[in-house]
């Protein structure tokens, strides 16, 4: 929970209040000398992050960190001989090794992702109001403006469904590992690709179903 | 008592193990010997159920193994101690942590016990007061011990070696091979051991098994090893031309 958790906090939030940043200043400039008023671009921000820049960004950001990491550490102790130990021991591997980690991402990473999206808000505030794109007050009215509970709800369940995602994949490409640090390697990368590519599909699918 | 009945093994259309026969005593060193690729490491793992076999059936005492299910399987295998070639010890854990880790999932002893318990398996194999150290910290040969003693913490009825001395100094391999030998008889355990160290073979080699091209192709002991004309084992066992000229002095012939 450590690793997947705290070790990832700072990335997530890096990316956050760029990702917050660019899109405050981009739909600032799309919008701007329209007839549409300032203040929706907080609106924008908002939506945007909540229901597809935070879940999704957070998360293939991680099936690139907690991904290849685990996918490495698994895979390196099938290699080493770890997990016949284990088994030869009488312990039930995949539980014991699977189990945790599937566990630890459900409830850590729906929490950076609540973070991400905070701290991308934040990032949209800090790139536009002190540069003069728009006041804090439109910004503020723009991020109160028609809040949709649901929005948040949509956000929680990509999240914990990219969670899943990326720790079964990466699990899976670590305990199925053949021999050699070439396959090693090419574990973690399959676990970041693989992991990658499912979680897009998977983001589609969710808002396809959830806002039918 | 471990019997191997019929076994063969294949990967794809390789077939790795044809029709292995034999029983491992209990209380005695029971060597599986052959050269690289003759199917040893496959027959050891096979027999402690991490590959199926293609045919055949290992018998644990009365018990056929592979129609277990895994609960029952896995009440096996806590009675079954292994020593990995490279150890296989866990590079997170202490010394102590790795020797407790069986404990910890098949024991409800309370700390104070399982702490006795570790010590006892250190002082065993001679590695007293190490218990803080990581295994990155310890040499090969002590790593080694680590392993066995982790292997008897649970006082397992079978003990399986894979290689035990690859990688060791001849004097470090001796210390091995006699450690082994002796918890064999102290705990009457059945133990396998696969290598291709002949100062194993010779000085621990209650019963031994060797394999050729996935065959057995020969079992005695180590007196016979010296007498017995079986072209496979004379080419095995005597592949240096000092030994063979160590079994012509020894046996007067040539």
């Amino acid at each position: 929970m450590d690793d997947i958790g705290i070790g990832s906090l700072v990335i997530v939030c890096l990316i956050a209040i760029f990702i917050g940043a660019v899109t405050a200043v981009q739909f600032s400039y799309q919008l701007g000398g329209q007839l549409i008023p300032r203040y929706y671009i907080g609106y924008i921000v908002r939506d945007m992050t909540i229901i597809e820049l935070a879940p999704t960004f957070t998360c293939l950001v991680l099936a690139g960190k907690v991904g290849s990491n685990i996918a490495s550490e698994i895979g390196g102790m099938r290699q080493k001989e770890h997990i016949d130990a284990m088994e030869i021991m009488g312990v039930n591997t995949a539980a014991f090794l699977i189990l945790p980690r599937l566990i630890a991402a459900m409830v850590v990473i729906p929490m950076l992702v609540c973070i991400a999206a905070f701290v991308s808000i934040g990032g949209a505030y800090l790139a536009s109001v002190p540069t003069g794109l728009f006041s804090a007050a439109e910004f503020i009215k723009g991020l109160r403006y028609t809040f949709e509970p649901y929005n948040v709800t949509m956000m929680l369940i990509k999240a914990f469904v990219f969670a899943f995602i990326l720790t079964t994949v990466a699990c899976y490409q670590g305990y199925y590992v053949q021999r050699g640090s070439i396959e090693l390697g090419k574990a973690s990368t399959n676990a970041v690709v693989f992991g990658d590519v499912l979680i897009l599909i998977a983001d589609y699918l969710i808002a396809v179903v959830l806002t039918s | 008592m471990i019997r191997a009945d019929g076994i063969y093994k294949s990967f794809d259309e390789n077939e790795v193990l044809k029709d292995i026969n034999m029983v491992f005593e209990p209380g005695k060193t029971n060597l599986i010997i052959g050269r690289s690729g003759a199917g040893k490491t496959v027959l050891l793992k096979l027999l402690v159920g991490l590959f199926q076999p293609t045919d055949g059936k290992v018998w644990y005492d009365d018990i056929d193994f592979f129609s277990l299910d895994k609960k029952q399987m896995r009440e096996i295998r806590m009675q079954v101690g292994m020593l990995f070639q490279g150890s296989a010890l866990f590079d997170s854990m202490t010394v102590e942590e790795n020797i407790r880790f069986p404990l910890d999932m098949f024991t409800n002893n309370t700390v104070a016990e399982k702490k006795k318990r570790v010590n006892d398996c250190l002082a065993r194999v001679d590695l007293d007061g190490t218990n803080n150290q990581y295994p990155s910290e310890i040499s090969g040969g002590m790593q080694k011990r680590v392993g066995i003693a982790r292997a008897i913490v649970l006082n397992p009825k079978y003990l399986f070696c894979d290689e035990p001395n690859s990688g060791l100094d001849p004097k470090t391999s001796i210390l091995i091979d006699q450690l082994i030998s002796s918890i064999t008889e102290e705990y009457n355990i059945t133990t396998v051991i696969n290598t291709h160290d002949m100062n194993s073979v010779m000085e621990i080699g209650e019963k031994i098994a060797l394999l050729h091209m996935g065959k057995l192709v020969w079992i005695g002991n180590k007196e016979e090893v010296m007498e017995n004309d079986n072209e496979f084992l004379q080419a095995f066992v005597f592949a240096s031309p000092f030994l063979q000229r160590l079994r012509e002095e020894a046996t007067g012939s040539k």
